[in-house]
């Protein structure tokens, strides 16, 4: 069973408060779901929608077709109607006599309660017609409004007033609390695997899509003693945290392409001083402003090629929510590790999205700060001091007694005092470049097939086109011999697997939401090996299962 | 007080002989020694500039980081741990060219640091182009006719904005400088110190005798009156005040987040077990 509900309007409507308030509820009657926004760079008007798919089986995308529309304005049921399922239901205050359409007059019933709370006479209205109880409903508008609770009353009277003044059209069952499971969106889930790493200073200048890591971990702070601060812009971001970080606190940042493009001299400088640094790009169609409110995968090659020169970075990519969780968790180890900047590179598709996962398992989850021990530092404190590996013992500020800590962006010796003999600079760049090597030996994940043993086609992806694929494969299944390749891990690129399936009669289809096909030219400058096909999007829109199946019909078997 | 050897302030330098930077740094180790503080409990944040190499030259903490953002980095220590002494350190070129929008924001925020500024006038490193104090007489291999710009009475700017503690120095009176930097360190918040000192390579207008003939001590004046110190603040011409020109107690960066109380983060030690709770609010 599958059912998809898209609530639309314009912006400032309370589209958001319907959605929560529908996800929170449809998880304890033991649904799966993915929720996607879809909203205009604007605080009031325009064509705003969000679509909640639910299922009884794992979710992982969103789906194509309308089973349920709510719309809380005209407009909306001329935008959506073409895209409504047989079968489904148009809720609105439109008067039709078309079969699809059911009527309520959510105004008239909110005027004489709250005429604020129009959108929950659309709740109400909605679970009579999807056939389920209101008492879990009830339970969100409490939380909900937690806050506020001289209008918990008035919501709730008219969540049954909506329920009352339609008749059940589906029959939806109450699946039963699932105690294992959780609903996070993507921004939430990045900030909490941060939060759940240790982090101490968050410091991040409001760029959409990323701000909602902002507010996230934000809205802890007081309760954990962390710091986080917004500052005057992304130059002063990322060296605030650089200056966390050399301090000895778990430091990280977070934007979005634009603020990226403005944090790469700071990125530069955590490789030249060694200092960690995670910091997560929810990437949305650029140049410039482009897009901001909508999804791309287009900062990869930006990403990997951040700052002048060669240093030793670290490029991932989540491919879900709950996945974007342990990433961030592991980039802040990796990061301490390897004393390495590390781009997370998310996406509005996962960040503003929510899906139900199963709750994060912290079983193997430790904190790693690979500090020094000071009984081992003997004699003056060498911060660049030159091992086997290229990793020096770090230490902070204070750390240790009659002993200072000094770093440098300029080309340093042991000591970071400023050099510029050719000999020092040689051994310097090739301490930093043995990091790297240790880490593409020691700490890359491969990439995930699933699939077939021998497959006629491989699906390729990074990051959040995990979702789509996995759905998009099992489509194709029935027709062709497929299977599908995950990659988390891009910069340094593993390549093992790669040359592994490159070496069968497998054809290669790279699926990215860009337009140049840019982790097929990664590829390809790493390891000769090239796409067969390329299924490129980049209209800001996310990939559905279904239309990665089209598409491949449409470019690759042809 | 503590050895003033311990600071290595005799390091061998990339400074021009005569150069300003040398009697501000000894001042600047003099002032440490005098205030008892051990090198490992002073952390000095510098950008990029002749002026920036100081904590290569001074045995402190050193974060020499990039160009103009001396600033932000430090705002970290402050987080990180309350106890230790802050300094940012670099030049006018730095601090309020490259730099302008970091000093504008942390004059708001009113971190606990020291903030020396190397007010030559020039650009010395890059060899002698204008910077934003540079009078409009200048001329130099880019500002062929002068500066097409007024320059920036950092002192005004900062009063006007009402930074919790502004002075000015000269390296001319390193025993004034001294007594700018003690009183910088007592007062609680950001303490902005504009300090004169020539470039003797590439500025030939304001030189020592320039500076020398200028300077006076203020005298009379009380910091804590705004609108005395805005007037005074103005003065720049025949006569240029050195001292503290403003005051004010106010809540710094730390004192708004009460939550944190004295705790310094960079010992917060915590386990992913302690923060499961986390977890479960998205059950």
């Amino acid at each position: 069973m599958d059912f998809n509900i898209v609530i639309a309007g314009e912006a400032g409507q309370g589209l958001k408060t319907v959605e929560a308030m529908l996800t929170k509820t449809f998880s304890r009657h033991g649904y799966y779901l993915y929720s996607t926004k879809d909203y205009m760079s604007r605080v009031r008007g325009g064509h705003n929608f969000m679509q909640i798919r639910i299922s009884d089986q794992k979710v992982e995308g969103p789906d194509e077709g309308i089973d349920l529309l709510l719309a809380l304005n005209d407009e909306s049921v001329e935008i959506h109607r073409s895209e409504m399922n047989e079968d489904g239901t148009i809720l609105s205050e439109v008067e039709s006599d078309k079969d699809e359409m059911v009527y309520i007059d959510a105004r008239g019933m909110a005027k004489e309660v709250n005429p604020r709370a129009v959108n929950t006479v659309y709740v109400g209205a909605a679970f009579k017609i999807m056939g389920l109880p209101t008492d879990q409903a009830e339970e969100a508008v409490k939380e909900h409004f937690a806050k506020k609770e001289s209008v918990i009353d008035d919501n709730l009277e008219l969540l049954k007033k909506g329920y009352e003044a339609v008749d059940q059209l589906y029959n939806l069952k109450d699946l039963g609390k699932k105690e294992d499971r959780m609903v996070i969106d993507g921004n939430s889930a990045v900030g909490l695997g941060a939060l759940l790493g240790g982090l101490s200073y968050y410091t991040a200048y409001p760029m959409s899509p990323s701000t909602g890591i902002l507010h996230y971990v934000a809205g802890k702070q007081e309760e954990l003693g962390i710091v986080v601060e917004q500052s005057e812009d992304e130059i002063a971001s990322i060296n605030m945290a650089l200056g966390g970080s050399y301090a000895g606190m778990r430091s990280m940042t977070g934007t979005s392409g634009g603020g990226l493009a403005l944090m790469a001299e700071g990125v530069g400088l955590a490789g030249i001083t060694e200092t960690p640094i995670v910091i997560a790009d929810v990437q949305r169609p650029g140049p410039a402003t482009g897009l901001p409110t909508r999804t791309g995968q287009g900062d990869l090659l930006f990403a990997v090629n951040i700052a002048q020169d060669e240093f030793p970075l670290m490029v991932l990519a989540p491919k879900d929510q709950e996945d974007a969780v342990y990433q961030t968790f592991r980039a802040m180890n990796l990061a301490d590790k390897y004393q390495i900047p590390v781009i997370i590179l998310s996406d509005q598709f996962i960040g503003d999205g929510s899906k139900t996962i199963p709750v994060i398992d912290t079983s193997e989850m430790k904190i790693e700060r690979h500090l020094v021990d000071p009984a081992e530092v003997e004699g003056e404190y060498k911060r660049y001091k030159y091992t086997e590996d290229g990793i020096s013992p770090r230490a902070y500020p204070g750390q240790l007694k009659d002993n200072i800590v000094l770093l440098d962006s300029d080309e340093h010796d042991e000591y970071a005092h400023i050099v510029e003999d050719g000999e020092t600079r040689d051994k310097m760049v090739a301490k930093r470049t043995k990091k790297m090597k240790k880490l593409a030996a020691e700490d890359l994940l491969e990439p995930e097939y699933t699939g077939p043993e021998a497959p006629d086609y491989i699906l390729v992806g990074w990051g959040s086109t995990a979702g789509p694929l996995r759905e998009g494969r099992k489509i194709l299944s029935d027709e062709y011999n497929v299977g599908h390749l995950e990659f988390n891990d891009l910069w340094p690129l593993p390549t093992k697997k790669l040359e592994e399936l490159a070496a069968t009669d497998a054809k290669l289809v790279f699926v990215e939401n860009n337009a140049g096909a840019q982790f097929d030219r990664l590829v390809r400058s790493e390891t000769g090996i090239k796409a067969d096909y390329n299924i490129l999007k980049d209209d800001g829109r996310p990939f559905s299962g279904q239309e990665i199946y089209r598409r491949f019909k449409e470019e690759v078997s042809k | 007080m503590v050895d003033k050897n311990i600071y290595q302030a005799d390091r061998e330098t990339a400074w021009c002989p005569g150069c300003g930077n040398f009697p501000l740094r000894t001042a600047l180790a003099d002032a440490l020694a005098e205030m008892d503080l051990k090198p490992e409990e002073v952390t000095m944040y510098t950008g990029i500039g002749q002026a920036a190499k100081m904590p290569h030259y001074i045995k402190v903490n050193g974060f020499n980081g990039l160009h103009g953002r001396s600033l932000p980095p430090a705002i970290g220590m402050r987080v990180a741990n309350p106890k230790m002494t802050v300094i940012v350190e670099s030049g006018d070129g730095c601090s309020y060219g490259e730099g302008g929008n970091h000093i504008l924001h942390n004059i708001r925020r009113n971190p606990d640091i020291i903030h020396l500024v190397h007010d030559n006038q020039i650009y010395g490193l890059t060899k002698g182009q204008a910077s934003p104090t540079s009078v409009p007489e200048l001329r130099t291999p880019v500002q062929t006719h002068g500066v097409n710009a007024e320059p920036l009475n950092p002192v005004q700017f900062a009063v006007g904005m009402k930074a919790s503690f502004v002075a000015r120095s000269s390296v001319g009176d390193r025993e004034h400088l001294k007594e700018m930097i003690r009183e910088a360190k007592k007062h609680k918040g950001y303490a902005l110190i504009d300090i004169f000192q020539p470039c003797v390579s590439f500025n030939k207008i304001n030189t020592y005798q320039w500076y020398n003939k200028r300077v006076y001590k203020l005298e009379d004046h009380d910091p804590t009156d705004h609108a005395a110190a805005m007037k005074v603040a103005q003065e720049f011409g025949d006569k240029i005040p050195i001292g503290i020109i403003y005051r004010e107690e106010k809540p710094t960066f730390r004192d708004r987040m009460p939550y944190l109380e004295d705790k310094a983060l960079v010992e917060r030690d915590v386990e992913v077990d302690d923060l499961k709770f986390l977890i479960d609010e998205f059950k």
